[in-house]
């Protein structure tokens, strides 16, 4: 399927709604970074990955590892959204019991293909399912999200290597680049920079791209495509909260009280069809 | 290698080899200590289902979870000091939490690591790979009981933490012997007068301190309980309700190994006196194995002694 560009910013809309009423009815969950990651989501979802969601565990399908597992409320939209699992599901995100844990868990949810939780730990998982998927002779790809903040974790840059070492060109990370993380911007607390010439250093293919903009993201993955030999990297800038005008322009990123005068906030703007 | 000149790890380098014949989906992972770990002929033999991540134990977990969520049997070992210390936390995320069948096979265990002291003598490894709700946890004795602890563990479906010394071990068990199962011990002497719960390098000293005991009129019924996690509860009970005495025997520290594990199965069902003898609230040192092993008091003089004192507090 091939939704046309806006029908993939309804798409996003519609996935922002879901997570602002998912965190609203938990009362709890990572709203802010959660909304940064949704058109790169909507984008590998409908546009990129080869997926079965009647058969959620199809040998051939493309795998997709949510390193910053604090925004699986996306993940779980967009999965709901697919038909891996009724949208009901949505309502019972965090609560005891739930299909829908906290953090992603693969043994629980149809469609996540690996456990999240502890930063800095996607790509490593994404490499060991590259290695094995190489020698199945398989042809699926393997696409990793991470935050940018979690880069600071020694893990990554281990796991950086380990790609690039092995020439893992089925491996695409793609970083989600807000330029926050918890207590402020990256660049104060921990400096990622630079970004690009780190990366390539490692051994890697980097292009940089809009992380809302689909004909940006498109270019993206176009120009990597043609990149042999070596692991991918999308470096896509991103907003913090994108989509809710009052949480893109939050100081403290996004991390006021969930209220329900909030919540209902959020969803108007949201229904008035931002972007 | 004659008999009594093989350690538990040249057993995992064997039957990595064996399974690997059998089983096209069995693939290991190296941190860049093959040679020591034994699995270099493995390497050697299946260079595509052999995977060196370098000198980088959290990547090794990861990579072997990604391995292992792909359905293959993944085994990836290293030092226990690093593998599991520095992967402890990947371990718990990638491995246990979602529980995948990843094999954690730790070497070099235990102050018979000798000269390399403090550092590379890990002793507190079944404490941490014991807290796990699903991880199986196994110290074979000797190359046989290694052997087959080893391919059991290939049949598993959930995580397993095999632990495994650098030392050669004696023999306590014979070539093919198969009996061991994840969750099971072996009573290797019948006693009616204190039970000696014991694994690894221990189940030898534990054998020769029945001797002694046996000349005290003392009869010590000695069970490897070479499944740590899950304990072999039924056997262990069973044994303390005839004796009404126990003594754990372990190359381990005394926190959070298979004495602790003993001490809480007993106390729970059964309550009677329990003495460890393990490392007591020190780390390692540089040394050769056996003085070491005389040192820390993992002997079996040490094993006689906490047996005496049990007896005379024992449950009648």
């Amino acid at each position: 399927m091939t939704p046309e560009l806006h029908d993939l910013a309804e798409l996003a809309s519609a996935v922002r709604r879901d997570i602002v009423r998912m965190i609203g009815v938990a009362r709890s969950g990572h709203l802010a970074s959660s909304l940064s990651i949704v058109d790169i989501l909507v984008w590998l979802y409908w546009e990129v990955l080869s997926l079965r969601p009647e058969e959620p565990a199809w040998e051939d399908r493309d795998r997709f590892v949510l390193g910053k597992g604090h925004g699986c409320p996306a993940l779980y939209s967009v999965l709901a959204n697919r038909n891996f699992f009724p949208r009901e599901e949505l309502w019972s995100y965090r609560r005891l019991g739930a299909m829908l844990q906290g953090f992603p868990e693969v043994r629980r949810t149809p469609g996540v293909d690996a456990p999240g939780g502890s930063l800095g730990q996607g790509l490593g998982l994404a490499n060991g399912i590259s290695l094995a998927l190489r020698g199945k002779s398989s042809s699926s790809r393997i696409f990793c999200l991470v935050g940018d903040g979690e880069l600071q974790e020694g893990i990554f840059w281990e796991s950086a290597m380990t790609s690039a070492h092995y020439g893992l060109e089925n491996v695409t990370l793609i970083i989600d680049r807000d330029m926050r993380q918890m207590e402020g911007s990256t660049e104060t607390i921990m400096s990622i920079e630079p970004l690009r010439d780190k990366l390539s250093a490692f051994g890697w293919n980097v292009r940089e791209c809009d992380g809302h903009d689909f004909d940006s993201l498109r270019q993206a993955f176009a120009a990597l495509g043609k990149s042999g030999g070596k692991p991918g990297c999308i470096v896509a800038l991103t907003r913090l909260g994108k989509g809710i005008s009052f949480l893109e322009n939050d100081p403290s990123g996004g991390r006021m009280v969930l209220g329900r005068d909030f919540m209902e906030k959020a969803l108007r703007e949201l229904e008035k069809g931002g972007d | 290698m004659a008999a009594g000149e093989r350690s538990t790890r040249d057993a995992f380098g064997q039957a990595l080899l064996e399974l690997a014949d059998i089983d096209e989906e069995l693939v290991v992972v190296d941190g860049d200590v093959g040679s020591s770990t034994r699995v270099s002929r493995f390497a050697g033999r299946f260079p595509d289902r052999f995977f060196s991540v370098g000198m980088a134990e959290q990547d090794m977990i990861l990579t072997a979870a990604g391995l292992a969520l792909c359905g293959l049997n993944v085994y990836v070992s290293s030092f226990a000091s690093f593998l599991v210390g520095r992967g402890y936390e990947q371990i718990r995320s990638a491995v246990a939490i979602p529980s995948l069948p990843v094999k954690i096979v730790g070497s070099h265990c235990g102050v018979t690591v000798g000269e390399d002291g403090a550092s590379h003598q890990m002793l507190e490894d079944l404490a941490l790979m014991r807290v796990f709700p699903n991880m199986t946890v196994l110290v074979p004795a000797d190359y046989a009981s290694a052997l087959s602890l080893v391919k059991k563990s290939s049949e598993m479906a959930s995580p397993v933490y095999i632990r495994l010394g650098r030392a050669p071990s004696p023999d306590i068990y014979g070539d093919g012997d198969d009996g061991f199962v994840p969750g099971g011990g072996r009573v290797l002497r019948e006693g009616a007068d204190v039970t000696v719960c014991c694994c690894g390098i221990m189940v030898f000293e534990a054998l020769r301190a029945a001797d002694i005991l046996a000349r005290q009129n003392i009869s010590a019924e000695v069970i490897d309980c070479y499944s740590v996690s899950p304990l072999p509860a039924q056997q262990i009970l069973e044994s303390v309700h005839r004796t009404g005495c126990c003594v754990a025997a372990e190359e381990h520290f005394a926190r959070g190994g298979l004495g602790e594990a003993v001490a809480s199965l007993v106390s729970g069902a059964y309550p009677v006196p329990v003495k460890q003898v393990a490392v007591f609230d020190r780390f390692g040192q540089s040394g050769s194995p056996a003085e070491l092993q005389e040192y820390y008091g993992l002997t079996a003089s040490q094993i006689v002694s906490a047996a005496v004192q049990v007896w005379t507090m024992r449950r009648r």
